[in-house]
């Protein structure tokens, strides 16, 4: 049984193309992909992303239980309302999922975790809390959309009542704050992205979710689909859960590695796996690939090396680059001349430090 | 949605025949293949000159979202591709049936086409696929 988010009726009566996206009927354009994405990277668009979970965790131990749980460091968090982005490792350091945690009291944490990890996330958070008596609760009466691009901060702004107006203007990034929008509908208004724009991440009750996404239509927001957000946060240099790492890949093989704490005498789930690793050295790398030429690179193709294969994880074209870029995972070491295989020929690629794009702008040497 | 022309024949695999005045077949897909694929990004055309089979792939569209094969529904030699889509491959998403078009063939075996379905089967088709 595919589920369905409150916002379902709306997509369809935009006209929008639906697809089954981790047991969810979502959707993936409303037309034209790519204009969908110009309209975030040049203005500003909008995604329901109300699969995606969200879980408190309540009670005393539970910075306690995050620093146990989460690989970063949950004591970077120190101000209401800032969030981190982590990840949680299994025994052997693979990666279980990627989320972000936002702190909104000593003992209440907020955790958004991937749609299509739902029941494992679950299962593992709550075998993993029981010890510290934390209480693990998941809040599937919101609904959330994100708002992206370079005017999608004022646009939002302008929906919101004239007390927590300015207040939400000088929230930081990585930063959440609770704020009344349209009708006084009360929102969990963060700002983080999965675009590489400036933007909004907003939670509101599902009753409201209508009322929200018609007021920033109203607005001008364009609606985006899930095939827009996959090439701006590829573009952006963004890892995707399943794609570009899982439970069978350490942190160090997905570039992850800015997202592991090692700090003194916290004993995470997975870090003597992952310090073991780091001093045998790390097998794989994870690179960003450029194709000059025409073409379009895609999960699964064989990338050759002079150390040997390896493969790409996410693989699109870019529309703001008009070319395809992608993230794959080579054997460590010089890699000589790269090429990938598309449909048995052999393809130049350059390797490349990424993100590839950021506030609307290809990156040097892209 | 746009009308599918009567005049055109069609494979399962929603490529569409159109025979000219000249005897040639033009192929291209249809428009409710380009929908399917959304906004294509790149189009590998066959070159002038090869031979194609009925049924075999002959080209390869690129949407954002996938790659996919392009069957000729009849067999012969190619004698002009659609270098427009060079630069341009989303003139298949504006106009599948038309400005859209891949490739012409001077078909080897005529009868070919007559394994082809006609416009009212593939209409049926694609509205089966729907439900």
């Amino acid at each position: 049984m595919t589920e369905k988010t409150v916002l379902n009726a709306t997509h369809r009566a935009l006209g929008a193309r639906m697809v089954d996206f981790g047991g969810w009927d979502m959707p993936i354009n409303y037309g034209s992909q790519i204009e969908e994405h110009h309209a975030v990277r040049r203005d500003a668009g909008m995604f329901d992303v109300s699969h995606m979970t969200v879980i408190d965790l309540h009670g005393a131990r539970t910075r306690e239980f995050l620093r146990h749980l989460l690989a970063n460091s949950v004591d970077k968090l120190k101000v209401h309302g800032k969030a981190l982005y982590s990840c949680m490792l299994n025994e052997q350091g693979g990666v279980v999922d990627d989320l972000i945690v936002y702190y909104l009291g000593e003992e209440f944490f907020r955790l958004v975790v991937n749609a299509g990890t739902r029941a494992k996330d679950l299962a593992w958070i709550e075998q993993q809390a029981a010890p510290f008596e934390v209480q693990v609760k998941e809040r599937p009466e919101f609904a959330m959309i994100a708002v992206q691009g370079p005017n999608a901060r004022a646009k939002v702004l302008g929906l919101l009542h004239d007390v927590d107006r300015p207040r939400i203007e000088k929230l930081g990034k990585f930063s959440a704050a609770a704020a009344q929008g349209p009708h006084g509908m009360p929102l969990f208004v963060a700002r983080t992205g999965y675009t590489g724009e400036d933007g909004f991440e907003i939670i509101v009750p599902a009753e409201h979710a209508v009322a929200l996404w018609e007021a920033l239509a109203a607005a001008g927001v364009a609606p985006a689909g899930l095939g827009a957000r996959d090439t701006l946060r590829l573009e952006a240099g963004m890892n995707l859960y399943g794609q570009d790492m899982d439970e069978s890949v350490l942190p160090w093989e997905a570039n992850l590695g800015w997202t592991i704490a090692l700090d003194e005498g916290r004993a995470f789930i997975g870090r003597a796996a992952l310090e073991q690793q780091k001093a045998a050295g790390v097998p794989r790398v994870m690179v960003g690939l450029v194709l000059d030429d025409k073409g379009v690179l895609r999960h699964g193709q064989k990338v050759l090396t002079a150390n040997g294969e390896g493969e790409i994880l996410s693989g699109s074209f870019a529309p703001t680059l008009n070319k395809a870029v992608a993230f794959a995972r080579i054997p460590a070491g010089e890699p000589g001349d790269v090429r990938v295989d598309i449909r048995g020929r052999e393809v130049p690629v350059r390797l490349v430090k990424y993100p590839f794009v950021r506030d609307g702008k290809p990156c040097a040497g892209i | 949605m746009s009308e599918i022309p009567g005049d055109l024949k069609f494979l399962k695999s929603h490529e569409w025949a159109r025979v000219e005045d000249d005897g040639l077949v033009r192929v291209g897909i249809s428009d409710h293949a380009q929908g399917q694929l959304g906004d294509l990004v790149y189009v590998e055309l066959p070159e002038v000159g090869s031979a194609v089979k009925a049924g075999a792939g002959a080209a390869v569209v690129e949407s954002v979202k996938a790659a996919s094969d392009i069957y000729s529904p009849v067999s012969g030699e190619v004698v002009e591709v659609n270098e427009l889509l060079n630069d341009k491959p989303e003139i298949i998403n504006e106009d599948a049936f038309g400005e859209g078009w891949i490739f012409l063939v001077r078909p080897s075996d005529r009868g070919e086409l007559d394994e082809l379905l006609d416009a009212n089967d593939y209409e049926e088709l694609v509205e089966n696929e729907d439900h």
